[in-house]
């Protein structure tokens, strides 16, 4: 078996623990351990991006994938512990819905992002073109985990999560994307977690709670 | 079917039975160590069943004949299922008797059996433990079914011992779809072998055991056999989790010195497993009943997701 069919394993094996963390967050009620998940997709992403780069010769890759180690599994999980740690929301959160729906809900959306993602992935000559619908269903499960908590810390992880899997799918299907771009993304990424750590602190102030459905009453006042 | 077929079929069940309580015993021995308690002997699971096996046996009055059957049909299920997994050779004739699905027919027969018999006396820590071994059971069995479906769709067969020879004897590849029934197959293993996290082995405490509910009023050689078939359920669900994540090690057919290799290594890799048990046993803490739906939930997903990835990435 030669090196480049292996790595298409590894880069396989990556895109299953996405998918695996993916539903873990989705399940998982703890806000403390949600950071932790989140570090643990981060780390996936960034092993591999730099698998993806050594396979294919893409230098760039690994400036990305020393970005992200740097943004989403050190800086970020660590802005998000002083953040919970300050307003001290280390409680368990509140779902909507309860698990195993929101389950078997995810079960639906992986089919449904692999059907989409099989014939988009017939043109591109990646070589991790495979994992395209794993991608977009790590996107699509962020985005069901933001619809179903209440909470604001847990909504921010979502969107972050969601990050990660467009990041993912960007790796998978094109080789990432010009370098600029990277790196405004990255750059915007922390600036929003920067703007919604105030707001998170915002929220408080004014509420004295992090549930965000008490936004919907400003109207009335 | 050959004279080696036979031998090797032997072998097979005579290890099951002798080694299945030393399982037990080991996985209690190092529970025990890293719970920094002092351990029991290794053997102390074969002395009970020596101790049980000459006690006389105490019915209740109302006791039907299925109460006195159900020790027997239990302790042949689990039998059976031990002599149909591949542990140490993949040519078994008594193999055809049963495939995968079948398999999961025979744990549930010797669920259904135990769980009927709980319930014979009318006691109510009877029934209480049979609902809750019926609500584990119809949580569970799902998502071992998808697992082994999984490892099915890799080698196009039903059939355990072609699975076992296929993975076995394939070349190195990872099957990111293996590794999350893998994961898929732990939760479910636990759940199954009423261990920590759905169900506490050690505890006699009425509101949370459930294994330990459905055997109260059984006592002597009934007991004894209960245990043994427990034992035994141990030691099947890890031969198949060896045999289908794990697969290396077990001999092919027509290869005698390579079965009598295999003993060794099936030991090796048992007290291996044992120790990860009780690792995994020692990290966790007992879980609510209510719980446990969502725990076996998350198993059934990812059994799902397995079979999905094989599917439609071929991997």
């Amino acid at each position: 078996m030669n090196a480049h069919a292996f790595g298409g394993q590894l880069i396989n094996l990556f895109a299953a623990i996405m998918l695996l963390v993916a539903f873990a967050m989705i399940a998982q009620r703890r806000v403390l351990t949600l950071i932790h998940l989140f570090a643990v997709q981060g780390a996936t992403l960034v092993a591999s991006t730099a698998l993806v780069g050594y396979v294919t010769h893409q230098p760039h890759l690994y400036i990305s994938a020393v970005l992200t180690l740097a943004l989403k599994v050190f800086l970020i999980p660590w802005l998000l512990h002083r953040v919970i740690d300050r307003l001290s929301v280390r409680w368990d959160v509140e779902l909507l819905i309860n698990i195993p729906i929101m389950l078997l809900l995810g079960i639906v959306l992986v089919i449904f992002a692999f059907n989409i993602a099989a014939p988009i992935a017939q043109l591109s000559s990646s070589i991790a073109r495979g994992t395209l619908g794993i991608a977009l269903a790590c996107v699509l499960l962020s985005f069901l985990m933001m619809i179903t908590r209440s909470k604001a810390v847990p909504q921010v992880i979502g969107f972050l999560a969601m990050e990660n899997g467009l990041f993912f799918a960007a790796v998978a299907a094109t080789y990432g994307m010009p370098m600029v771009v990277e790196l405004g993304i990255a750059l915007d990424v922390l600036v929003g977690i920067l703007i919604l750590g105030v707001f998170l602190f915002q929220i408080r102030e004014q509420f004295d709670s992090l549930d965000i459905r008490h936004l919907e009453r400003l109207k009335d006042e | 079917m050959s004279g080696l077929g036979v031998f090797a079929q032997a072998l097979e069940i005579a290890v099951a039975l002798a080694l299945a309580p030393l399982l037990t015993g080991w996985v209690n021995q190092c529970r025990a160590w890293l719970q920094n308690k002092s351990a029991p002997p290794l053997l102390q699971p074969y002395r009970m069943l020596h101790k049980l096996f000459h006690k006389d046996s105490v019915l209740a009055e109302r006791a039907s004949p299925l109460f006195r059957a159900a020790p027997y049909v239990v302790f042949g299920c689990m039998a059976l299922a031990c002599a149909i997994v591949p542990t140490l050779s993949t040519e078994l004739p008594l193999s055809p008797a049963a495939d995968a699905i079948a398999l999961v027919g025979l744990f549930a027969l010797a669920r259904v059996f135990i769980s009927l018999a709980a319930m014979d006396i009318g006691t109510s820590f009877g029934t209480l433990g049979a609902r809750r071994e019926m609500l584990v059971g119809f949580l569970a069995e799902p998502a071992l079914l998808m697992v082994l479906f999984t490892a099915s769709l890799i080698s196009h067969s039903t059939s355990l011992t072609t699975i076992v020879d296929t993975l076995a004897h394939r070349e190195l590849e990872i099957y990111p779809s293996l590794a999350l029934a893998g994961v898929a197959f732990t939760i479910v293993s636990l759940a199954e072998n009423a261990r920590v996290p759905v169900d506490n082995p050690a505890t006699h405490l009425e509101l949370t055991m459930i294994h330990e509910a459905l055997i109260l009023e059984y006592s002597g050689r009934h007991l004894a056999l209960i245990e043994w078939a427990a034992a035994l359920k141990l030691f099947a669900y890890s031969c198949i989790g060896l045999a289908l994540f794990f697969p290396w090690g077990v001999a092919q057919a027509h290869a005698p010195l390579a079965m009598l290799l295999a003993v060794p290594i099936l030991v090796v890799k048992l007290a291996l497993g044992g120790a990860a048990l009780a690792f995994l046993e020692t990290m966790s803490a007992k879980m609510r009943i209510f719980r446990v739906p969502e725990f076996l939930g998350i198993a059934f997903v990812l059994a799902v997701i397995a079979m999905l990835v094989r599917i439609l990435l071929g991997a």
